[in-house]
């Protein structure tokens, strides 16, 4: 797979062109437009971007207040803030409220590396999966994260998506039919499929091919959007494969890997199942690479988990 | 409307506050009576909305950030009009959307309050897209004292001041009183005004509960160009009633059904007595 660029300049490219074409768009900030490639957009649009300092709780009141009036919101901090600090404006004041901002989240997951706990964002799919009417987006690459954007400059509902920082393999053809709530099957298998979001999508798709080159038969979803889960692409996934594998750059507890586990349990299928994720101690420290390869987060390690799994269920 | 006219909606508003918690056998009753003035003023006085033009982007906005005096606020949206009185009669009841805050499932609701320290950063969100679409609306929210407690508010305020919004107009119900005590108690708040100031408010005092003096103090917004209006409105909690006024067990106690006779009989005196002076029989 080609290198891409980080989602988060993607991001901010396709903001910028967006801004450009609409002019009730407006991007809110918390002292993070350097931190989320803001700063073109402020030099370029500076009517259209409105600063409220290190305060994130106000961040996410003032865009409602915003968005309420008909403005296209993209509220942009760090996830781990965003999603914590502000957490019961996200609940009562967007979702509740039913007014539809664009929560951005950057940096999210354990892209902060060695900055630590208080900086990752580890939480956010189980803190927003809890929150009634609010959906949730996470892009694999590059292709999804300007797909996601510009999806989301009308979508009715509130919508929260996160992505990192660092540079991404191209997962995607440009050509993909790309819709939120509708996962993207990247490989067909028969032994193992990976289900798995944001930008863990591109380690699956290395085991997988790791993992066809020892016979082993695997496949690939990226699950881009976490709520409204594509139950159906789950379902096909636990049908046509043996044995389910999730993978997030998230605690394992109430992401996406909870969300799979109780669907399909409560539609009667028990494949062989694991989810992958930060578990749930006190975490290493390191840089975001490190810190994923210790929890087996990267190919050769999901691809262990499979071989694990495949061949404790199947004594040869 | 005249002044007379006020107060007369008034003592109307706080039978139907009264009548509507005693049905439900629920309500912020203190809190509720200490804000009618100021939603009095506001609704029949000052502000330009109206089930008319409630869709109107220019209309004026009302943002209560101290939610949990719906029932005033409900009261005096059936009474502009915004549903039929009668609605009020399923308060907090199995599917009604009439329940113990606001939510914009109600007609004449601009925002779903309730949490404390929420309405003014969605007040200066709204007032600053006014700004930047050329509008002449204002914002208009009210807060409670004991909600300032809430840090939210001050990270609002300096959004308010550094966007200069003077189309924004920041109440304070001071009534001194907060669920566990006096606020000065629980957690000292003054000198209030001075912190306002020095957030950059332009600040004027009033009685809360004199319609005069609302009436006059509205009259002078903005207080100053390029900053944040804000009116320190000093109230009395449970405003109207003998037994209730400035009474901390009134929080959210609800009148027993001598309470409720005892303080429906002192309404229909003040009324009488208004139609006395005012009326024409």
């Amino acid at each position: 797979m080609e290198l891409g660029k980080p989602n988060l300049e993607v991001f901010a490219d396709t903001l910028l062109e967006l801004g450009q074409q609409h002019r009730d768009l407006l991007v809110v900030t918390g002292d993070s437009r350097g931190s989320g490639k803001l700063v073109l957009f402020g030099q370029k649009l500076p009517e259209q971007i409105v600063e409220i300092g290190i305060a994130e709780q106000n961040l996410v009141g003032v865009s409602a207040g915003l968005a309420s009036t008909g403005k296209k919101v993209f509220a942009v901090s760090p996830a781990s803030f965003l999603t914590a600090r502000s957490f019961e404006q996200i609940k009562n004041d967007v979702a509740y409220s039913d007014i539809p901002v664009k929560l951005i989240g950057i940096s999210a997951g354990v892209s902060y590396g060695a900055l630590g706990t208080t900086h990752h964002s580890l939480h956010d799919f189980a803190a927003l999966r809890a929150v009634n009417n609010i959906h949730i987006v996470v892009p694999a690459d590059n292709f999804e994260t300007r797909k996601a954007i510009e999806a989301s400059l009308d979508y009715p509902y509130p919508l929260y998506i996160r992505f990192g920082k660092k540079a991404v393999p191209h997962v995607h053809d440009p050509s993909t039919n790309f819709e939120i709530g509708k996962a993207i099957k990247l490989k067909t298998g028969s032994d193992v499929t990976f289900i798995a979001t944001g930008e863990t999508v591109f380690r699956a798709v290395e085991a997988c091919n790791l993992l066809e080159g020892q016979g082993i038969s695997c496949g690939v979803i990226s699950m881009h959007t976490l709520k409204p889960l594509d139950e159906a692409a789950v379902l096909e996934a636990a049908r046509d494969s043996r044995v389910i594998i999730t993978v997030e750059e998230h605690s394992i507890h109430g992401g996406l890997g909870c969300a799979c586990a109780s669907f399909l349990l409560q539609e009667g299928l028990h494949n062989p199942f694991k989810i992958i994720g930060i578990p749930d101690e006190y975490n290493v420290n390191g840089s975001q690479d490190e810190i994923l390869e210790y929890y087996g987060i990267t190919p050769g390690g999901l691809a262990q988990s499979a071989r694990d799994l495949i061949y404790v269920e199947v004594p040869e | 409307m005249e002044i007379q006219e006020l107060e007369r909606k008034s003592i109307q508003y706080r039978k139907a506050i009264l009548s509507i918690i005693k049905k439900a056998n629920a309500g912020h009753t203190g809190g509720d009576l200490s804000c009618v003035e100021i939603l009095n003023v506001l609704y029949n006085h000052v502000m330009n909305v109206s089930p008319e033009n409630f869709t109107d982007p220019n209309r004026d906005r009302y943002i209560q950030s101290k939610g949990h005096s719906v029932e005033t606020l409900f009261t005096v949206l059936a009474d502009k009009g915004f549903y039929p009185e009668e609605e009020l009669d399923t308060l907090n009841q199995f599917q009604s959307h009439f329940i113990g805050h606001p939510t914009r499932k109600v007609n004449g609701v601009e925002h779903n309050t309730g949490a404390l320290g929420h309405g003014l950063s969605v007040s200066v969100g709204i007032a600053l897209a006014g700004k930047k679409n050329g509008l002449s609306y204002r914002v208009y929210t009210l807060l409670g004292d004991g909600e300032l407690e809430e840090g939210s508010n001050w990270e609002a305020s300096m959004s308010a001041a550094h966007y200069k919004l003077d189309n924004l107009v920041v109440i304070i119900d001071r009534n001194t009183l907060q669920i566990t005590g006096r606020t000065e108690e629980v957690s000292q708040l003054e000198p209030l005004s001075d912190k306002f100031k020095a957030f950059g408010y332009a600040v004027r005092e009033t009685d809360g509960n004199d319609l005069a003096a609302l009436v006059q103090v509205f009259g002078q917004i903005p207080f100053e160009k390029g900053k944040p209006s804000l009116i320190l409105a000093h109230t009395t909690k449970g405003k109207g009633i003998s037994f209730i006024e400035d009474q901390v067990s009134w929080h959210h106690h609800t009148p027993t059904d001598q309470e409720f006779v005892v303080a429906m009989t002192e309404l229909q005196q003040a009324e009488e007595a208004w139609q006395v002076q005012y009326g024409t029989r």
